[in-house]
């Protein structure tokens, strides 16, 4: 049961009391998995990634320096890893060719070598990149190119087949009119398909766009939103736009183009944690700090399009990866922090009913 | 002539106002359609051109006067139909129908789906392992320090002297322009677990701010009708140095659990009650009442209790992660009252 319920689960969820939560939307259900059976805080989950083997294995990166592998199959948590070194969370985890990356807080970057047998291995490689690290991410079309960014830790972009020393460091925008230096805070980063790009969101409500095939080294766009920290940041499918949330939970869809804000998603009371969008469907899964998994649709028209409350209400820790077919469906979830895993093998859906919470007036046009 | 200077006189008088009425109507019924009225006998009900309401009548002493005879008239068929009811009432007996319950809105209320309930384990789990747990689990004491926004004026330092007798093992500091961020790592070394706020804007306390030490949650409240002890009628006498028992009456949500532990953890933990004093956060309607009284047991159904101390409603406008930034810190619940505020039945806490 475990099995077949966790093979059709479309968001996966981690939570800051160590559950990882699979949340079927079709049959609006939730399950959950834990890896010793009961939750623990220790346990709290900081990192999800896809594992080897195209969306079968999740790699969960634990408060307690662990990394779990957790089968979507077969629903239960396989093999565990211990990723000593550094002091902090895990910011950051990426799987490579049979490595598994990490990146943790005090800026200390590992490679280890994914290999349950080998428990007590030392990393591959190591790689400093500079205290108060708040995210790292993979570029998913090079596998070995990560980008770290953090407080006061400038966006670097590090090949680890390469040299040591960063292929892009990012330099600072000029002073402000004050003629002060404008601090720096990169909270989370991603990686533009099609090009070298990268954008970040920062904590002082800016979104910027990098570009390491220009001679420029100073963001190619910036704008900002809001007046709060932005925590979390997804791609739209489209691929011109991205998502970015706040710590007082509002969503908003920034063209990258122009630097415009096309609009806004309402919903959400809590700190946003985790984003994801589906990689082709409009849909946007949302989670925060109020505990409550959201999916949303981003056009035609702009609304909430689920809501799954928590049974047992815990903390969001991480954003969704992905979220596959959805109908309507209300499920009862925990939403902590989440981290989302999408299963793309649900492909195949039922009608897609539109369900109109509240329209947003003036939403784009596709 | 002289039946309009009646008219005028006697206009409490019902029958001459329906006399003069009928003159009207059917100076009225000459002009219009032609509808006949009796002379004379004041009509019970006159005609008029179908699909006339008061509301159309031009002169407003006469629109007036319709509209109070026919306010009557309702008032009437009401309470007939309640004598009505009555006599079925008590002729059915045992048999009648129960009496159906008006809708309140309270009644009315939207289930929340964050409402928790008692068997859930994650949440016992949660609860368990949150930043109050080592309140509950009586590792550490209470210590509360208690503040007001800068230079307060009369009402709110009052305000603070009184809520210090009421909150055991609090005190009392001058804010002197201080920032909280610069004053809350000081707490914390003084072993302080909660810090209280006040705020105060043009001379009354408009603002609760109340932080959980160590790194716990701040809830921000919005603080109205403030009472002051002397305020307060047919008050006791002032409270003594008895801890007092807490009541936390209808925090059923997931967020409102997280606020009824934040009340409960700034009275010290012990069940074994000396003294009858309690204080009594009250939600109803996302507006937490607060009251503090002394009670006795004159016997074993019936309680006195008289007031004491100050009494205020709160209503939370958000509670965020850690100690106090507003700025910077992660919020885990923010009231949007465009979001929020749409339905007169949902509620929050």
């Amino acid at each position: 049961m475990a099995s077949a319920a966790a093979r059709w689960n479309h968001v996966w969820v981690g939570t800051e009391t160590g559950i990882l939560k699979g949340v079927n939307l079709q049959r609006k259900q939730a399950a959950n998995f834990t890896a010793g059976g009961q939750p623990r805080r220790e346990e709290s989950v900081s990192a999800l990634c896809w594992g080897a083997g195209g969306e079968t294995e999740i790699l969960v990166g634990c408060a307690d320096r662990t990394v779990k592998h957790f089968s979507t199959e077969d629903g239960i948590f396989q093999g565990l890893r211990h990723c000593p070194g550094g002091e902090g969370t895990f910011r950051g985890l990426a799987q490579a060719d049979g490595t598994i990356i990490t990146c943790v807080d005090s800026g200390i970057l590992r490679v280890w070598h994914d290999n349950d047998k080998d428990v007590s291995s030392d990393p591959l490689l190591e790689v400093r990149v500079g205290p108060g690290v708040c995210r790292m991410r993979q570029d998913p079309a090079h596998p070995h190119v990560v980008a770290t960014g953090g407080k006061e830790n400038a966006l670097k972009m590090w090949d680890l087949q390469g040299s040591e020393e960063p292929v892009f460091r990012a330099k600072n925008v000029r002073n402000d009119w004050l003629d002060l230096r404008v601090p720096i805070w990169d909270q989370d980063i991603q990686f533009l398909p099609g090009s070298q790009k990268l954008v970040t969101c920062t904590g002082y409500h800016q979104v910027r766009v990098y570009d390491p095939a220009s001679p420029q080294r100073r963001p190619v766009l910036e704008t900002t939103y809001g007046e709060y920290p932005l925590t979390a940041m997804t791609l739209t499918p489209g691929g011109n736009s991205v998502i970015v949330g706040n710590t007082h939970g509002q969503l908003a869809e920034i063209d990258l183009r122009q630097g415009r804000l096309l609009g806004c998603l309402k919903g959400l009371a809590g700190s946003v944690r985790g984003l994801q969008c589906h990689p082709s469907k409009p849909l946007l899964a949302s989670c925060g700090l109020d505990r409550v998994l959201r999916i949303h649709r981003i056009q035609n028209p702009r609304g909430l399009e689920h809501k799954d409350e928590p049974q047992e209400p815990q903390e969001a820790n991480k954003v969704p990866l992905e979220d596959t077919e959805t109908d309507e469906l209300w499920a009862s979830l925990e939403a902590a922090a989440k981290r989302k895993l999408s299963d793309l093998e649900q492909t195949q859906g039922a009608l897609q009913t539109r369900r109109r919470k509240k329209k947003r007036p003036g939403s784009t046009s596709p | 002539m002289a039946k309009s200077g009646d008219k005028s006189s006697s206009s409490g008088k019902k029958s001459l106002k329906r006399k003069a009425a009928a003159e009207e109507l059917q100076e009225a019924a000459f002009a219009g359609d032609g509808a006949t009225e009796s002379e004379g006998q004041p009509p019970k009900a006159a005609a008029f051109p179908p699909g006339f309401s008061i509301s159309e009548i031009k002169n407003k002493q006469r629109r007036h006067l319709m509209f109070t005879r026919w306010k009557q008239q309702q008032r009437k068929e009401k309470l007939a139909a309640k004598k009505k009811l009555k006599k079925e009432r008590e002729a059915l007996g045992d048999k009648a129908p129960p009496k159906p319950v008006p809708k309140t809105i309270d009644n009315q209320r939207v289930y929340d789906e964050t409402t928790v309930d008692p068997n859930d384990e994650e949440v016992a789990y949660d609860e368990a392992t949150d930043e109050f747990a080592s309140y509950f689990n009586k590792q550490t004491s209470p210590k509360i320090l208690i503040t007001t926004s800068d230079r307060p004026h009369g009402r709110t330092v009052r305000l603070c002297e009184q809520l210090s007798t009421v909150i055991p093992n609090s005190h009392v500091y001058y804010r002197r322009g201080l920032a909280l961020k610069k004053i809350i790592p000081q707490c914390i070394t003084r072993d302080f677990t909660d810090l209280i706020v006040i705020n105060e804007d043009r001379k009354t306390p408009n603002g609760l701010i109340l932080s959980h030490l160590p790194n716990g949650p701040t809830a921000h409240f919005k603080m109205s009708s403030v009472r002051l002890r002397k305020e307060i009628k047919r008050r006791g006498k002032d409270p003594t140095e008895h801890i007092p028992e807490i009541i936390l009456n209808n925090f059923t949500t997931r967020l409102g659990h997280s606020i009824g532990r934040m009340f409960a953890s700034l009275f010290p933990h012990n069940p074994q009650f000396i003294g009858r004093q309690v204080a009594t956060f009250h939600n109803q309607r996302d507006y937490i009442f607060f009251r503090f009284h002394r009670y006795i047991f004159r016997s074993e159904k019936k309680v006195g209790i008289q007031e004491l101390g100050p009494r205020f409603t709160l209503k939370l406008r958000s509670l965020q992660k850690g100690t106090f930034d507003s700025k910077y810190g992660e919020y885990e619940w923010v009231h949007k009252p465009r979001e929020m505020d749409t339905s007169r039945r949902k509620f929050h806490l």
